[in-house]
């Protein structure tokens, strides 16, 4: 745990990546393996299975320092984070004490989901007697779902392939998939052995297109594609089985059954990229169609017969049980179009989008709304299909850009009918490590949604300011807007105009959601 | 009977003895606990203090203020009320202020800590019927760590800086803090300078024989200087100031207790914090308040209506007192 914490601290304390990339690689060195998993998995932003309910922590605390609770909603306030009081607020551990491994620790607080409360309890006292401040921080933040690190999924890979020696997107790939943090997966990092069957491929990420297009060069080397309103997925068929994965790695096979149904006709080690889409006689449906059927564990005959998805295939990552990913794109286009033409319906190719010229593109991008589209993917021809979101081969040429994907930080009571959950939302957009808030916005989401939001509210709230309740960085919504402004009122410099959600992003992390920078960068064209 | 202490618009009163404790207006006869500037205040006619905070009176009110002294202990009767001062902890020459009228005990702790610190007059506990305390940390969630390991913890951290070829500046209140850190880090690690602000209070500890090690004025540093090894010290809110960018590349920190809480280190902007407070944390205020046996509890500076509120809960007669102490403000990180 001590090794574990120190790393927290050091990465906490500085902004510079090689830094943290040096911090990473150190601590993957030394620690031990089951150790060094845990540290991978919970700084990939997983948390541990178990947790143990605020009011019962904050009694407990309260309890140990021999204070009455308003006592204790005094120090909150004053401390701000719900982890660090309790932390500080603790006697300090008396004579000598263990506070055993960080894999330890992960397991006693993956132990309380099976306890009751005196077997929470009694788990938690321990484990705060035998701690020190700084690991009572780490552990109270693991035990309440609240740890985050400024560390990007990306620069963990990095350290670890330093650590390792193994390629980072080598390492990036057996990172993929569901995998517990044991001694024997951390080992398996380093030799790829143990791989598991429906491991997906890490997803190549586009760019946005800042400037002109035609600053990429000739538009023969390019391939321009209709970028798809849907939900970006992996369809794995290996063994004679098919597992069907979102980009935010969640394994979502048994939402798409008529997918999982006529992959059967996809030929054996094969690995579909594409875009699962609500797609209706006439071709793409909204969004919003889609969404009926995201939050849903399985999907009744009815909603299956209302909104049909087929999956709009756009790469072919692995064939005859071959990683093709080192191909060019036009090669890995022609065994796609292959493969999806022999297999039919729900799979589609992805049609590419010809023109003589970037003007000509540039007119067709425009009339992407009208076909269903939200703008085009330009990927260059000879390009192999690269890990994660490296800059030079995928661009995204979306039409004028106003949304952002913005991340849950507040929410108060709605009101009138509303005024019994809480509707109205403050977003935040990353600015380093930490969110400043962008937009305010009350409107967009599904009844269903808005009493699922309203849950998390609920069960997670941080703090309550005067009518508003903050909640830990975990959802992320796509907000619309019609322009963006500087502001003084928000903390990020800049308000847009007319906000709404446009949905909620339960495939992204919180840190996939965007960046000020990002913000800024929209906010040139719009004025 | 009334109070033998009062807050009054001047500030707290002793009727009885005709005199002002800390006063915030400038009054006949005030007598002060210690030269922070919410405590000392230019003006008064006459002033009395300990001998060793009489220095930092002079440099705080005016050279020529009238001040009269009196030794740790030493009592004095005025009106028919005696007065005594009694180690507070907190900088050199603080005090205490015992008032005793008619067999009944007040005493006013003006700002303190129990923690031992080698440029100071250790703490002395005074019994008393009415207690009247300060509660600049009075949450439980502030308990001090050693100073000790704090004190590791910046050596290690100017190391560091050396090291990375970053010049270490230091921030604490430049009196009573700055000598407090002096006196507690490694000297031996490179040459330590200080701001202009520090220089004056840091001789007036010399002169009263406390060891500091040797210190040489920024403004006077050679040209050719190796600033990346060298330790600075300077009084908070230096940082933001052109002063700093002599050092090119520097790294700051703060010494304060305030430095405990993650949260205020980030709303402050503050690159590294040291615990490392003149005030008591919460467990010794705790523990000064029940062993001085005061059935009374009246509490100042920042958190007095939940320590009051505490105390009361436990049974003891306790209320925040109105005064315009800040002790150390958040704001100001000292």
């Amino acid at each position: 745990m001590k090794r574990f914490v120190h790393l927290f601290e050091a990465l906490d304390g500085t902004t510079a990546t090689k830094e943290k990339v040096a911090l990473l690689r150190a601590y993957f060195e030394e620690a031990e393996p089951e150790d060094a998993a845990w540290a991978v998995w919970l700084l990939s932003g997983n948390k541990p299975k178990g947790s143990a309910n605020r009011t019962r922590l904050a009694a407990w605390a309260s309890e140990e320092a021999g204070i009455a609770g308003w006592l204790f909603d005094e120090c909150r306030s004053a401390v701000g984070d719900f982890a660090e009081t309790i932390a500080l607020l603790l006697p300090k551990p008396a004579g000598t004490r263990e506070s055993g491994s960080l894999a330890e620790s992960a397991a006693k607080i993956e132990s309380l989901a099976v306890l009751d409360e005196t077997g929470q309890r009694e788990v938690v006292l321990s484990a705060w007697r035998g701690m020190d401040g700084a690991e009572r921080l780490v552990f109270n933040k693991l035990v309440t779902g609240a740890f985050r690190v400024g560390v990007s999924r990306d620069l963990v890979v990095r350290g670890l392939s330093e650590a390792l020696g193994v390629a980072r997107d080598e390492l990036a790939h057996r990172l993929m998939g569901d995998w517990r943090p044991t001694a024997e997966f951390f080992s398996s990092l380093t030799d790829g052995a143990s791989t598991p069957l429906d491991r997906p491929y890490p997803f190549c990420l586009a760019h946005p297109i800042a400037g002109d297009p035609a600053e990429l060069g000739a538009i023969e080397g390019w391939q321009a594609e209709w970028k798809w309103d849907g939900i970006r997925a992996q369809v794995i068929r290996r063994n004679g089985t098919t597992a069907i994965w979102s980009r935010g790695e969640e394994l979502v096979t048994d939402r798409y059954p008529e997918i999982e149904q006529a992959s059967r006709l996809l030929p054996e080690g094969c690995v579909l990229d594409g875009e699962l889409l609500p797609w209706g006689e006439g071709g793409p449906m909204p969004f919003n169609q889609l969404q009926r059927r995201i939050g849903r564990k399985t999907v009744g005959a009815k909603l299956l017969a209302e909104i049909p998805v087929v999956l709009m295939a756009y790469d072919l990552l692995e064939s005859d049980g071959q990683d093709c990913r080192p191909l060019s794109l036009s090669e890995r286009r022609d065994r796609l179009a292959a493969v999806v033409n022999e297999a039919g319906h729900p799979f589609l190719l992805s049609p590419t989008v010809e023109a003589g010229s970037w003007e000509e593109l540039g007119a067709l991008q425009r009339s992407a709304l009208g076909r269903g589209a939200e703008g085009l993917m330009l990927k260059r021809l000879d390009s192999p299909y690269g890990v994660g979101r490296r800059k030079g081969a995928w661009w995204k040429w979306k039409l004028q850009p106003r949304s952002v994907d913005a991340v849950l930080m507040y929410a108060l009571r709605g009101s009138g009918s509303r005024a019994s959950l809480f509707t109205d939302y403050a977003f935040g957009v990353w600015k380093g490590h930490e969110l400043v808030t962008i937009a305010k916005a009350y409107s967009g989401l599904t009844n269903a949604e808005i009493r699922e939001v309203d849950a998390f509210v609920r069960a997670n709230t941080l703090e309550k300011i005067g009518p508003a309740r903050t909640v830990p960085p975990e959802l992320v919504f796509e907000i619309g807007f019609e322009g963006i402004q500087k502001s003084t009122r928000h903390k990020s410099g800049y308000a847009v105009r007319f906000p709404r959600i446009l949905r909620w992003r339960r495939d992204k992390r919180p840190e996939d959601a965007d960046t000020l920078e990002t913000v800024a960068s929209l906010f040139e064209p719009l004025e | 009977m009334s109070d033998l202490l009062r807050v009054t618009p001047s500030g707290l009163y002793c009727e009885a003895g005709g005199f002002y404790i800390d006063p915030w207006r400038p009054v006949e006869r005030a007598v002060v606990t210690h030269a922070h500037s919410d405590h000392a205040r230019p003006g008064s006619k006459r002033y009395l203090c300990s001998s060793a905070c009489a220095p930092f009176v002079r440099l705080r009110c005016g050279e020529e203020s009238a001040i009269s002294c009196l030794e740790f202990g030493e009592r004095r009767t005025i009106n028919g009320v005696t007065l005594s001062l009694h180690p507070a902890g907190h900088i050199l020459g603080s005090a205490q202020v015992r008032v005793e009228h008619q067999g009944e005990v007040w005493v006013v702790t003006g700002d303190y800590k129990t923690e031992p610190d080698p440029t100071v007059e250790p703490f002395e506990l005074v019994r008393c019927h009415t207690l009247i305390t300060e509660c600049t940390f009075g949450l439980p969630v502030y308990r001090w760590p050693e100073a000790r390991t704090e004190f590791e913890r910046i050596n290690a951290w100017w190391a560091a800086n050396q090291s990375a070829g970053r010049t270490s500046v230091l921030m604490g209140y430049s009196l009573g803090k700055a000598q407090r850190l002096l006196a507690g880090v490694d000297a031996g690690l490179g040459p330590i300078f200080a701001h202009g602000a520090v220089l004056g209070p840091t001789q007036a500890y010399r002169d009263q024989g406390i060891r500091l090690p040797p210190v040489r004025p920024v403004s006077e540093a050679p040209l050719d200087v190796d600033w990346p090894r060298a330790l600075v010290v300077a009084p908070p809110g230096a940082e933001a100031t052109p002063w700093m960018r002599r050092f090119r590349e520097s790294a700051t920190a703060f010494a304060s207790g305030w430095m405990a809480v993650r949260g205020i280190k980030r709303r402050r902007g503050v690159e590294r914090g040291f615990v490392i407070s003149d005030h008591v944390d919460w467990p010794a205020l705790m523990e000064v308040v029940s062993a001085t046996g005061a059935s009374r509890v009246l509490t100042t500076h920042g958190y007095s209506a939940v320590v009051a509120k505490h105390l009361s809960e436990r049974g003891l007669d306790s209320a925040p007192l109105e005064t315009q102490f800040r002790g150390e403000a958040e704001e100001e990180g000292a």
